[in-house]
């Protein structure tokens, strides 16, 4: 009888304590969307924030659009996250192709090199890719913003070990039927593959979406500001410091595509991050 | 099998290429910039080869400050976010009901954009002519006081600052260690029940050695992660990271590259060399560390 009370005792104990990082998880959610849809002169009337509001508005969303160029910012990443990804899987196919299916000279000094590549930080070679940029004059173009991010070695790994699983017998039976390894790339192995390459696609539109560091480096010019950079330029000079909830609502704008791609990707997403997801 | 040696680098040249481009000419061209000692960005000319960017860059107060916070964040971070997210995988994988509730929205932070975030806590800590902000309220209501955590002292920028990087982190490591948690063969835990051992005793028996692997591997990638810190601080604090006398290692290599600041390759080279060194050996310590204690099943 006591044990099942301490037991019972400490349910109630590990649920309060759920409960408890689950609230500070989702604060910072439920106070940005509250003061995003507060009226600025409620908001800046309230000493003593209010945890909830009467008369909810949508001028600021409005506000938001119109002040800043946030429509602007948001074709601006769109553009940077399809091209990068598109660009970077017509680069790492072929790449973890030739290493899982084709035999030549070199492959394994050749994929070594490429595995010890995947010890260098971004921070090490970041400076001589901004020089490069600059030098090649393309400094305010989706061209310097997209092209130092288009391979991933890890990215060739994962998807070699996953093309390698595939069975050889398939790749010899469509030989014999004469199908050109191009074609049977694209027809067997990708399908085969699709889990893998959905999760790398995935795990790069987050980065894409989230990256803010190289734009800043390579954007001064606000027509190639990405949404991280906007988020930043209207934190610094938009809106003036005090309109903080057209400020919010903009914060709001720029969450929400990657939280409505989590909430339906949920399983893809989790297998795809503790499989090859780094961040923290 | 035959040999496609052409058709295989012709596979190969669009990663090799950029490969070439983007990460081995700039390794090797980062530790030419950070010898080269008195390097003109607009010239491209330096006056001599030695050891003199090195020596700058370690008596730059400004980087002493970043060292210094970044050490910080790394040495509180660290410990904290791994000792958290054990607790609550543990608490997680002990209940059933709400159980994928709790695991999507623990994993929330992770799809959020940093930036974007961090105004929001920045909104919640901060202390304006017009209101106290959110988390001040809380301190009074408790009977403390209340203190501006943004452009306030130096130890309440840095909770605020661990505070965040805390969140951030926590959902890789929650996934992560749930799912070292359930692979852990149940076997054990059924003989170790029959055997009457008690909770604590399996737990340190079975459970821990059991995922140490996992624990250590969060441990490393997580120093790693925290020795990077940048946008983090830069979401709270705004881009002049010197002036908050928040900057970090990171944020010093981009000011010393960019910016007001910047225009100096060569102190950011050798600031970023410095970084990998230290990263280098943290993680090597660690490395052997973890060859003695951790249990590799």
């Amino acid at each position: 009888m006591i044990e099942k009370k301490s037991a019972s005792f400490s349910r109630v104990l590990i649920y309060f304590f759920l409960i408890v990082w689950a609230l500070i998880v989702l604060f910072p959610f439920y106070w940005m969307v509250l003061t995003s849809v507060k009226s600025f002169a409620s908001y800046n009337s309230e000493y003593i924030p209010r945890f909830f509001t009467t008369e909810p508005t949508l001028d600021n969303y409005v506000s938001a659009f119109e002040a800043v160029p946030l429509g602007r910012y948001f074709l601006n990443t769109l553009i940077f996250t399809v091209a990068t990804t598109g660009l970077m899987m017509l680069v790492i196919i072929p790449a973890a192709f030739a290493f899982a299916r084709l035999e030549f000279k070199g492959r394994n000094a050749v994929f070594a090199l490429f595995l010890s590549l995947m010890m260098i930080p971004t921070e090490l070679v970041i400076i001589t890719n901004y020089v490069t940029i600059v030098n090649w004059n393309m400094r305010n173009t989706y061209l310097g913003l997209i092209l130092p991010s288009v391979t991933s070695v890890f990215y060739i790994y994962l998807l070699k070990e996953n093309f390698e699983a595939i069975p050889d017998e398939l790749y010899q039976a469509a030989k014999v039927d004469g199908t050109s390894d191009l074609k049977y790339l694209v027809k067997v192995m990708i399908p085969i593959c699709q889990p893998t390459v959905v999760t790398i696609i995935i795990l790069k539109v987050i980065e894409c979406w989230n990256s803010y560091v190289w734009p800043r480096l390579i954007t001064y010019d606000s027509n190639y500001f990405l949404v991280s950079n906007g988020i930043q330029e209207i934190r610094e000079n938009g809106f003036g410091r005090e309109n903080t909830p057209a400020m919010m609502a903009a914060v709001v704008v720029i969450s929400v595509p990657l939280i409505v791609l989590f909430l339906v990707f949920r399983k893809k997403i989790m297998a795809g991050v503790s499989r090859g997801g780094t961040k923290g | 099998m035959k040999k496609n040696n052409l058709k295989a680098w012709l596979y190969l040249l669009p990663a090799i290429l950029f490969l070439g481009v983007f990460m081995v000419y700039p390794l090797i061209d980062v530790c030419v910039y950070s010898v080269e000692e008195n390097y003109n960005f607009a010239s491209q000319s330096f006056t001599g080869v030695g050891l003199g960017n090195f020596k700058y860059v370690l008596s730059d107060p400004y980087f002493v400050q970043a060292l210094k916070n970044t050490f910080l964040i790394v040495a509180i971070t660290v410990p904290l976010s791994t000792g958290f997210a054990l607790l609550i995988s543990l608490g997680l994988s002990s209940i059933k009901t709400l159980r994928n509730a709790f695991q999507t929205i623990y994993f929330l932070p992770y799809v959020t954009n940093t930036l974007a975030v961090g105004l929001v806590f920045m909104i919640l800590f901060k202390k304006t002519a017009y209101t106290d902000g959110m988390v001040n309220l809380l301190i009074s209501k408790f009977g403390g006081t209340g203190v501006d955590f943004i452009e306030g002292p130096y130890w309440a920028k840095m909770f605020v600052m661990c505070f965040y990087t805390i969140w951030i982190v926590m959902p890789f490591k929650i996934l992560i260690l749930t799912s070292a948690l359930a692979s852990v063969n149940q076997d054990y835990y059924k003989a170790a029940k029959v055997d009457g051992a008690s909770s604590g005793r399996i737990f340190r028996k079975i459970t821990l050695p059991m995922i140490s692997p996992t624990v250590f591997y969060l441990i490393i990638t997580g120093f790693i992660g925290a020795f990077k810190a940048y946008s983090d601080e830069v979401a709270l604090f705004g881009t002049n990271l010197n002036a908050a006398g928040m900057n970090t290692i990171v944020g010093y290599v981009y000011d010393m590259l960019y910016g007001d600041s910047g225009g100096y390759p060569s102190y950011a080279a050798a600031a970023a060399l410095i970084l990998f060194a230290i990263v280098f050996t943290i993680t090597y310590i660690n490395l052997t560390f973890s060859k003695n204690k951790v249990q590799y099943m």
